[in-house]
C-alpha cells in the first residue's frame, strides 16, 4: 500500500477526499452490505433475551464443543507449523533431492477440497476418526497454507544477518532459532491465522471424522428447528472464537521490522549441505505427499474402478457441472466488481475512513459461511422475502464470503498501474471514472482476472452456505458430492470429487505464483 | 469503450447462463425430506408419465417442517415428503396442509394416515438392531429396547442422535412408554451410546466391530447388501417385535400444502406416489422401504410388514418438539 503513494501527504489527501466520492459512495455501500452478518448475531443476542442465551449457550454441551474446538486449534497450529516450517527449509534452503518436485508437491493438496481429504480416510480407514482422525486430516487438507507462505519467504530471506551471525561464532541451530525464525514471523502469524480460520469454519471434514464442532453443531440445529434461536446463538460463541482468533494474531505478529535498511537488494541465500543426510531427509516430504495426496488419489482411483462407468451419470453430472460453472462465474464477476472500489481507494487514496470500511470485509470475511448464510436465511424469510431463495442472495452470500480474497489480488495490480495514467486521462478532460476506465482498469485487468479466477475456486467448493440459501432445484458438484458421501455411497461420490479435484488445480498454480511474487503474503 | 462493452456482453452472458441452468417452467416444487435417491425415481417416472416437470429442495424432515412453516402462506414449496411422520403433524398442526380427497386417501389404509385425512402416508421403514455377528449370538442379543440402556451396554450400540430418524424412534417410545420412562433411557443411553452421524455410519461402525450393534432403519441394511456390502458383510438384522418399542414402524408422510399455486399437478403428484406405479418404485427399486399403498406388495427381500409385530402408535401422537427437548436435556443434542 505504502509504495504508491509515496509523496501524498495529508494535506493534499484531505483536499481530494471530495473527489472520490464516484469510488467511495459503491465501496461504503458494499461495506455496509458486509455488516449483516456482524449485525444479524447482535441482534439475535439482544432480542434473545438473558434467560434464553444462558438456556441454550450455558450448557454441557457447549461446553464439550469449546473443548473440541479449542483441542482442535491446540493440536493442528503446532503440529501444522512445526512441519510446515520444516518442509520449508529442507525445500528452500538445502541440497535436498527433487527439491524442485517437492516444493510443487506440498502445494498440491490445496487442490483437494477438506471434505475430499476426508472422504478419502473415512472410506479409507472407516475406524480412523475423532479427534485423532480430525487433527491428521486437518493439518493434511491446510497445512499448504503456512507452507506457501513460509517457503516464499525463505527464499527471499536476505543471507547477510545469517552470515553476520556465523561471523559472531553462532551455531547453525543457534542461527536458526534466532536470526532465521524471527524473520519467519509474519508468514508463519498470516498461515496459521488463515488454518485457524478454516477449522472454526468446515463442516464437511468434521462430519465425516465424527467430530463435533461448533460449526457442525450449528447446521445439526438448523437440520432440526431450521433458523432457531438455539442455531442462532451458537453463531454468537462462533464469532466470539473467530475474533479472539484475529486479534490473537494482531498481537502475535507484534510490529517488528524485518527489512533490510540501506541501499541494494538481497543475495540468493545459499544453501546447506545435507550430506549422507540427504536422503533419510527426502522421507518427510515423500510421506506427507504420500498421505496428502497418495490416499486422496488411491482411494479415488479405487472408488472410480468399483463404480465403473456406470457412476458416471450425465444427467446428474451434467447439470451439476453448468450450475456450478454458473454461480462460480456468476460470483466471481460480482465479488470482483463489487471489490474494485475498495482496492482503489485502498492505493489511490487512503484515509481513516477507508481502512474503516477495508476493515468490515477483513471480519466478514473470516466470519465461517454457515454464520453468512444463517443470518441472509433469517433476514430474508422474516422480512425480505421477495429475495427469499432467489439466486441473488446466493450471489451476495458469496460476495460477502470471499471479498477479501478479491481484495489481495487487485490491489496489488492496482498498486502496479502508475498514477499519472489517470491524471493524464483527466486533465485530457475525461470525467473521473472514465479516466480511470481506460487507464488503471485495463492495466489491472490480469490481476483482477486471477482474483476473479481465487473466488471462482472458492464458490465452487463452497457447501455450507449453499445449501442453505440455494434456490430451489440447484444441485452443484460440491451437493451433489455431499449427499452421496452423507448415504456413504462413496462410488457414486467419486466422480464429483475428481470434478472438483481438476476444477482446483488452477488454484494451486495461481497461489503459488502469487507467493512468489507478493511480499506480503 | 471496446472493454467496457465486452464486460456488458459477458454479464449478460452470465445471467442467460445462469436463468438458463435454473429456469423451471410448469412445474411443481416438492420439499424432500425423503432419500433423495427415491425421490428423485418417484419425480422421474412422474414426470414421464404427465409431463410435469418436479424441482426438488433437499433437506431433513424437522428442518423442511420448520421452514414451511416460518415461510408460511408465501412457501414456493407445493408438495411436502418426508421420513417420518413427527414433521408432517408439525406442518399439520400450523394448519398449512390441504386437506387430501377420498380417491387419494383410498389408496392408502386407514392405519398408515391421520384421521384427519391431512396427509398420507407414502412408505414405511421398522426399527431394527443391525448388529455384528462375530460378537453377537441370538442368546446375547438384546430383547428389548429398553435394555440398551443398561449398564451392561455401555460403549457396546451406535446411533445418529442428530438425525429425524432416531429423534422419531424417542418420539414412539415416549408415546409408550410415557416421559420419566423416556428421560431414564436416554440418561441410560447417553452413558451407553456411541454417537455416530448417520445410520450407515452407525452401521458401518457395527460392521467393522467398532460397536457389537446399532439402533437403525431397516433398509440401511438391504441398500448395502444390493450394493458393494461394504458397510454390512458382517452385519445381520435383529427385530425385535413382541410390540416393544424397539419394533416401532414408522410411517413416512406427503401432503399438499394449502399455500400451493399448483395444487392440480401437486395433488397429482401425491396420488402418483401412492398409487400402482409409486408403491412399485418402492417395490422394484433400491430404496428397500415398505410400500403401504392398499393391496401393493413389499419388496420381496423384505420380511413382512405384518409379521414385524410392531407397536400400534398413532403417527399424530408422535410429539417430536418434546422428544427433542428430552434428548437436549440429556446432552445428546
Amino acid at each position: 500500500m505504502s509504495l504508491a503513494t509515496p509523496s501524498a501527504g495529508k494535506a493534499v489527501r484531505a483536499k481530494r477526499a471530495g473527489a472520490y466520492w464516484p469510488m467511495l459512495a459503491p465501496a461504503m455501500f458494499v461495506s455496509l452490505l458486509s455488516l449483516i452478518p456482524l449485525g444479524f448475531i447482535i441482534w439475535i443476542t439482544l432480542t434473545s433475551g438473558w434467560d434464553t442465551v444462558s438456556e441454550l449457550v450455558l450448557r454441557p454441551k457447549v461446553g464439550e464443543l469449546l473443548v473440541n474446538t479449542l483441542v482442535l486449534l491446540a493440536l493442528t497450529l503446532p503440529i501444522s507449523i512445526v512441519l510446515s516450517v520444516s518442509l520449508a527449509w529442507l525445500i528452500e534452503r538445502t541440497n535436498l533431492p527433487f527439491a524442485k518436485l517437492w516444493s510443487w508437491l506440498m502445494v498440491a493438496p490445496l487442490a483437494v477440497p477438506a471434505f475430499v481429504h476426508s472422504y478419502a480416510w473415512n472410506s479409507a480407514l472407516p475406524g480412523f476418526h475423532g479427534l485423532i482422525g480430525a487433527v491428521t486430516v486437518s493439518v493434511l487438507a491446510y497445512f499448504p497454507f503456512l507452507y506457501l507462505p513460509v517457503a516464499a519467504q525463505l527464499r527471499r530471506l536476505d543471507p547477510t544477518l545469517e552470515e553476520t551471525a556465523a561471523s559472531l561464532g553462532k551455531e547453525p541451530a543457534t542461527i536458526f532459532w534466532t536470526v532465521v525464525l524471527p524473520q519467519l514471523r509474519l508468514a508463519i502469524c498470516g498461515g496459521t491465522l488463515l488454518i485457524g480460520l478454516h477449522l472454526l469454519a468446515e463442516y464437511g471434514l468434521f462430519v465425516l471424522m465424527r467430530f463435533d464442532t461448533f460449526a457442525t453443531a450449528i447446521v445439526d440445529q438448523f437440520q432440526a428447528v431450521y433458523n432457531g434461536p438455539a442455531a442462532n446463538l451458537l453463531g454468537g460463541v462462533l464469532v466470539l472464537l473467530c475474533l479472539l482468533l484475529l486479534r490473537l494474531e494482531v498481537f502475535v505478529r507484534g510490529d517488528e521490522r524485518y527489512a533490510r535498511v540501506g541501499a541494494g537488494a538481497a543475495r540468493t541465500a545459499r544453501s546447506w549441505t545435507l550430506g549422507a543426510l540427504a536422503w533419510p531427509a527426502t522421507l518427510l516430504p515423500l510421506a506427507v505427499s504420500l498421505l496428502a495426496l497418495g490416499v486422496p488419489v488411491w482411494t479415488l482411483g479405487r472408488w472410480l474402478i468399483s463404480g465403473g462407468a456406470a457412476v458416471w451419470r450425465l444427467d446428474g453430472i451434467g447439470p451439476a457441472l453448468g450450475q456450478t460453472a454458473a454461480l462460480a462465474l456468476g460470483g466471481a464477476v460480482l465479488t470482483t466488481l463489487a471489490a474494485a472500489p475498495i482496492a482503489w481507494l485502498s492505493i489511490r487514496a487512503p484515509s481513516r475512513l477507508q481502512r474503516a470500511l477495508e476493515a468490515c470485509h477483513y471480519y466478514v470475511g473470516a466470519l465461517p459461511g454457515v454464520i453468512v448464510a444463517l443470518a441472509l436465511v433469517t433476514i430474508t424469510v422474516r422480512v425480505a422475502l421477495p429475495l427469499y431463495q432467489t439466486i441473488a442472495m446466493l450471489l451476495l452470500a458469496y460476495l460477502l464470503m470471499f471479498l477479501p480474497r478479491a481484495l489481495v489480488g487487485l490491489r496489488a495490480s492496482i498498486a502496479q498501474a502508475p498514477v499519472e495514467l489517470e491524471r493524464a486521462a483527466a486533465s485530457l478532460g475525461k470525467p473521473p471514472l472514465v479516466a480511470i476506465w481506460k487507464t488503471t482498469v485495463r492495466l489491472a485487468a490480469p490481476g483482477a482476472a486471477a482474483s476473479a479466477a481465487l473466488v471462482a475456486l472458492g464458490i465452487a467448493n463452497e457447501l455450507t452456505g449453499t445449501l442453505m440459501l440455494a434456490p430451489n432445484g440447484t444441485r452443484t458438484l460440491a451437493m451433489r458430492f455431499w449427499s452421496y458421501t452423507a448415504e456413504l455411497n462413496f462410488a457414486a461420490a467419486a466422480p464429483y470429487a475428481v470434478l472438483l479435484i481438476v476444477l482446483s488445480l488452477p488454484l494451486v498454480l495461481l497461489l503459488r505464483l502469487q507467493a512468489d511474487r507478493d511480499p506480503q503474503s | 469503450m471496446t472493454l467496457f462493452k465486452s464486460t456488458l456482453a459477458l454479464g449478460v452472458a452470465l445471467a442467460t447462463l445462469c436463468s438458463a441452468a435454473f429456469a423451471q417452467e410448469g412445474s411443481i416444487t416438492v420439499y424432500n425430506a425423503q432419500h433423495e435417491s427415491l425421490t428423485q425415481e418417484w419425480a422421474d417416472a412422474f414426470s414421464e408419465e404427465t409431463g410435469i416437470v418436479v424441482v426438488i429442495r433437499n433437506g431433513g424432515d424437522l428442518e423442511m417442517g420448520n421452514q414451511l412453516i416460518q415461510e408460511g402462506a408465501n412457501s414456493p414449496a407445493d408438495v411436502f415428503l418426508t421420513e417420518n411422520s413427527p414433521a408432517m403433524v408439525l406442518v399439520d398442526n400450523a394448519k398449512l396442509f390441504e386437506p387430501l380427497p377420498a380417491d387419494i386417501l383410498d389408496q392408502v389404509p386407514a392405519q398408515y394416515r391421520p384421521e384427519d385425512g391431512h396427509w398420507t402416508g407414502i412408505a414405511a421403514r421398522s426399527t431394527v438392531f443391525a448388529y455384528n455377528t462375530d460378537k453377537l449370538t441370538a442368546d446375547t442379543l438384546p430383547k428389548t429396547m429398553a435394555e440398551l440402556a443398561d449398564p451392561a451396554w455401555k460403549g457396546r450400540w451406535a446411533a445418529s442422535p442428530n438425525g429425524a430418524d432416531f429423534q422419531a424412534i424417542v418420539a414412539a417410545y415416549l408415546a409408550l412408554e410415557g416421559e420419566e420412562a423416556t428421560a431414564a433411557w436416554l440418561k441410560g443411553m447417553k452413558d451407553n451410546v456411541v454417537p455416530v452421524r448417520g445410520n450407515r455410519a452407525a452401521m458401518a461402525a457395527a460392521n467393522t466391530g467398532e460397536v457389537d450393534g446399532a439402533l437403525i432403519y431397516h433398509y440401511y441394511w438391504f441398500g448395502d447388501q444390493a450394493g458393494t456390502k461394504e458397510s454390512s458383510d458382517k452385519v445381520a438384522l435383529h427385530y425385535f417385535g413382541h410390540q416393544d418399542p424397539g419394533a416401532f414402524v414408522s410411517i413416512s408422510g406427503g401432503g399438499v400444502l394449502a399455500s400451493s399455486k399448483n395444487k392440480a399437478d401437486a395433488l397429482k403428484f401425491i396420488k402418483f406416489v401412492t398409487g400402482k406405479d409409486g408403491q412399485a418404485v418402492l417395490r422394484d427399486g433400491t430404496s428397500y422401504e415398505y410400500t403401504v399403498g392398499v393391496d401393493q406388495a413389499a419388496n420381496a427381500a423384505l420380511k413382512p410388514l405384518a409379521d414385524l409385530d410392531a407397536p400400534a402408535v398413532d403417527p399424530t401422537q408422535l410429539d417430536n418438539a418434546k422428544a427433542a427437548a428430552l434428548m437436549t436435556a440429556a446432552g445428546l443434542l
